[in-house]
């Protein structure tokens, strides 16, 4: 479960960022690029494609692991057995997810213990919207209908990206995410369907998590030369406000179908333009979170370092010293 | 202070929110391994990814965690990252002149010509 990538554009001028690259073989890797090849792990890159594409799967990495957190809270709680065992299978195969997203990005030569690192120490971001409390079981169906959803329409668009071993990991992923985005569909009608207490309490978690859902896709893009050349290199495969349309247009209508409001009066299609307008969200507000003011990021990189502090002697004990570490191949 | 979680769970472990823990090093680096699965009888295996595990035994674990959650698979193989030999991409000129090699191909032996020439030739005989 991931929005789009944290992408730091920092201003920096075309030329520095390609200023000590190779121009005979930046142009034949643009050119594979262009044809529609994938970019392999030992193939030769420009130390800048390298770094966002680190950066970028290694959030949705984290953003897998930490996003089963909140979900996690309703495993023992879960209406019924049913529920239960679906809510633990969603949880297990976000977890998975982490696994192929760090095998990917370990073949652009961070380890998978340095990314962990980073995670627990506070060095590395994740989705913004796993720092915010599941008060209610009407809050998990929530999230696995759109926090999923909007995940889909990331990782749909970045499975067509360039980088071999990301395109990979996400072809399995997102043939996974179908089944979390159905089975928080039906959660969500159930509720919305039924006595006016469930109808009532489904509305109300969709009204908390209006705001973080369009935090989700992440701020508008400035338009800057950076982040051209990133699109370029399919780094990045379209603009946060793309992305943010595309989700909007696909499930605002659902969402009023079951007779549910959402918080934002100007919220609505422009038939002419075929757009959606709505109220710009917060940005300050989700300044503060990312940068660890949320109401659950303390917790969560808590609950992260104790399972890191806990498995210790289990992996100790099972390390042989003769054992060397190599990075996976694909 | 103590988390106090919505999770009772962690509320219980009674977990402080300053903690800091030293880090991981290199040296707690499991191996990895790749991994191939069948999904039928009678097909190829497939590499479909890798998985870290201390050995053989446990990678089989994971692989078939990671791997094989949803659909057939009837056999997994794992084998250490470290014993599998590769070719460079770089060296992909190797390749080249396979495709060249046309008498190689079953497309490229074409006699119907000759053997109507030659029934021609001979019926009018």
């Amino acid at each position: 479960m991931y929005g789009n990538a944290y992408i730091e554009t920092d201003g920096s001028k075309v030329h520095s960022i390609l200023a000590d690259e190779d121009p005979i073989k930046l142009a034949e890797f643009e050119a594979r690029i262009a044809a529609g090849d994938k970019i392999e792990p030992k193939d030769w890159m420009p130390k800048e494609y390298r770094k966002q594409l680190v950066r970028m799967i290694e959030q949705h990495a984290h953003s897998e692991i930490i996003g089963s957190l909140p979900e996690g809270t309703w495993i023992t709680r879960a209406p019924g057995f049913r529920r239960k065992l679906a809510l633990m299978a969603k949880v297990q195969d976000e977890v998975g997810h982490a696994q192929l997203l760090y095998s990917a990005a370990e073949t652009l030569g961070k380890s998978r213990e340095d990314m962990v690192n980073d995670l627990i120490n506070g060095k590395s971001k994740y989705s913004n919207v796993f720092n915010y409390p599941a008060p209610t079981w009407a809050d998990s169906a929530v999230i696995a209908w759109l926090i999923d959803a909007g995940a889909i329409v990331n990782q749909l668009a970045n499975s067509k990206g360039s980088y071999g071993p990301y395109c990979r990991a996400l072809d399995r992923i997102c043939a996974e995410e179908s089944f979390h985005l159905k089975y928080g569909h039906d959660n969500v009608v159930f509720l919305a369907t039924g006595t006016p207490v469930q109808r009532q309490m489904v509305q109300e978690a969709l009204n908390r998590w209006w705001e973080p859902i369009m935090h989700f896709f992440g701020p508008p893009d400035k338009a800057s030369q950076h982040s051209e050349i990133l699109m370029r290199w399919k780094v990045k495969m379209g603009s946060n406000d793309s992305m943010r349309q595309t989700f909007l247009n696909m499930y605002v209508p659902k969402i009023w179908d079951l007779g549910l409001t959402l918080p934002d009066p100007n919220l609505r299609k422009n038939e002419e333009s075929g757009q959606w307008e709505y109220t710009e969200p917060n940005w300050d507000t989700f300044k503060q979170v990312i940068n660890g003011n949320g109401p659950c990021n303390k917790e969560r990189l808590a609950v992260r370092r104790m399972a890191e502090e806990k498995g210790r002697w289990v992996r100790k004990a099972l390390l042989s010293k003769s054992d060397a570490y190599v990075t996976p191949l694909a | 202070m103590k988390i106090n979680s919505l999770d009772p769970r962690i509320s219980r472990a009674e977990l402080d929110d300053e903690s800091k823990i030293g880090e991981l090093h290199g040296s707690e680096h499991f191996q990895t391994y790749e991994v191939f699965q069948q999904i039928k009888r009678g097909t190829h295996h497939q590499h479909v990814g890798n998985v870290h595990a201390p050995n053989a035994e446990m990678a089989m674990l994971f692989a078939k965690e990671q791997y094989c959650r949803r659909g057939a698979a009837v056999n997994l193989w794992v084998v250490k990252t470290a014993d599998v030999f590769v070719t460079e991409y770089q060296d992909a000129d190797i390749f080249e002149t396979t495709e060249d090699k046309l008498y190689r191909d079953p497309n490229s032996y074409k006699v119907m010509d000759r053997i109507n020439a030659f029934k021609a030739r001979t019926n009018n005989a």
